[in-house]
Parts: structure tokens; sequence; C-alpha cells
């Protein structure tokens, strides 16, 4: 797992499989490094990311809850068109903003 | 072609054993020629189902679990058997975001994206006995092989 910090801002860049055993190692890492480095927007970064489960949503939905106390948000890139599916199925979209590369 | 098939796998009921699952069905499902989509709608059914067994039904503690496929003609049918403490109240915990372990980040969406990836399923549940989730999909729906159609 690879993690980023850039001021108040933690890009998370996924790993090819986000399962319950990948999670819970994403939720312990972030969320040190959330209250260590006073992070406020946080960024799921789908590039590598083929195969995802409800825990992934859990993973976004545990993190928002973090970062929305503080005024926060969460972002997800690079999601292909598999992860977006689930992502919009479970409604998880209302809470986390998707960036889409194409708009202009 | 013997159009009948089965398989079963039991493991301990250790996270790491989730991709392991997901992975050993989807291979076994490959027989049926399934799209991309159709073995990611699987592998993510059967991750949420021994996901349940490892998380709720064994409190993550190493027990066994339990899964078998049965192939019959393009009909795929999966079962995930845990013997933990099994579910109360079925029909609340397939409700959509019902989870009893929200601090463990676990988002309640594991039954509806069985249903919604499956054609069919079933859980059989009762406390201190354990759960079986049943789970079918049709493999090829509305998709003709170029083999049975006259060249």
């Amino acid at each position: 797992m690879k993690y980023q910090v850039e001021e108040n801002c933690l890009t998370i860049f996924l790993p090819k499989e986000v399962d319950h055993h990948q999670a819970e190692e994403i939720r312990k890492d972030a969320d040190a490094m959330i209250e260590r480095n006073h992070i406020k927007y946080v960024i799921f970064d789908f590039g590598e990311t083929e195969f995802m489960d409800s825990s992934g949503i859990g993973a976004v939905m545990g993190r928002y809850r973090l970062v929305h106390l503080i005024g926060g948000e969460v972002w997800g890139v690079h999601a292909n068109a598999r992860i977006k599916k689930i992502l919009t199925m479970s409604g998880v979209t209302k809470i986390m903003q998707i960036y889409e590369e194409d708009q202009r | 072609m013997r159009d009948t098939n089965e398989m079963e796998v039991i493991f301990d009921s250790c996270s790491s054993n989730e991709r392991f699952a997901r992975v050993a069905v989807a291979s076994f499902l490959t027989q049926l020629n399934p799209t991309v989509e159709e073995v990611s709608d699987v592998k993510t059914a059967v991750s949420e189902a021994v996901t349940n067994s490892i998380i709720h039904g064994y409190d993550q503690e190493i027990h066994k679990i339990t899964v078998k496929c049965r192939i019959e003609q393009n009909r795929f049918a999966v079962t995930v058997k845990d013997t933990g403490k099994g579910i109360k109240d079925v029909a609340q915990a397939m409700m959509p975001m019902y989870t009893t372990r929200p601090e463990l980040d676990r988002s309640g969406m594991g039954f509806s994206f069985m249903e919604a990836f499956m054609d069919k399923v079933e859980v059989e549940s009762a406390p201190g006995e354990g759960t079986t989730v049943r789970m079918e999909k049709t493999i090829g729906k509305g998709r003709n092989l170029w083999t049975t159609q006259s060249l």
C-alpha cells in the first residue's frame, strides 16, 4: 500500500484487490496518518484496483466519518467501470466525489 | 460432454483466505465460458459471503468455512457455509446499510451486493448453529455461442 501526504491531503493508492483483508490494513494506516498530519481531504486512487467488495465501501465511509467532522471531503480517482459500478450501487457516491478525467 | 460438475473446498476462516475462496470459485466457473463481468459478479458475491462468515459468523476466530459449487448446464450454484454463531433475524441482516459492526468499518452492503450480482440468494441460519448462503446465477444469459449457430 502506498500513501502520499501533501499538506492536509492524503492520497491512498489502493491495491489490486480491495477486500476485508486489505481494507483492515488501509484502515489502520490511513487513520494513523489522518490523525498525525491533520488531514482534511482523502483521495482514494483506484488506478491499480481490479476487484473490490463492500469492504472497500466501508473503508471509504469510515474515512469520510473522520474527515467530515472537521469539514473535510473524500474523493475517488482513476476508477474503472467495474469499480464505478460498485461505488454507485452502494450509494457511497453521495458522500464521495468521483473525479472524471474526461470532464473538461 | 457431461453437463453437471461439482467441487467443494474447506478452509480456515482467516481473512487471507477471502482471496483464495473467490479465486478458487472463479477458476471452477471458467468451464462455463463466462464473461469478465460474470466472473467479477460471482467473485464479489463469494467474497461478501466468506467475509460475513469470518467477521460475523466466527467473530474472527479460526474455524472452518465450506464452499461448494455446482454446475448444471449453464446454471451456476455456490454455497458458503459456516458453523458459527448464526443470524437471529435474517431479514434484518439482509437490509441495505444494516450492520452490527460499524466500528469495524462494515458498510452493511454485503447481502445487497450478493443480491445485486447473483440471480438468487437464499440464507439459512439459526442462532448457535451457523449460516448457509446459497446463491445461483445463470451464465451466458441471452448470449448465443457461435458453435450453436448453423454455419
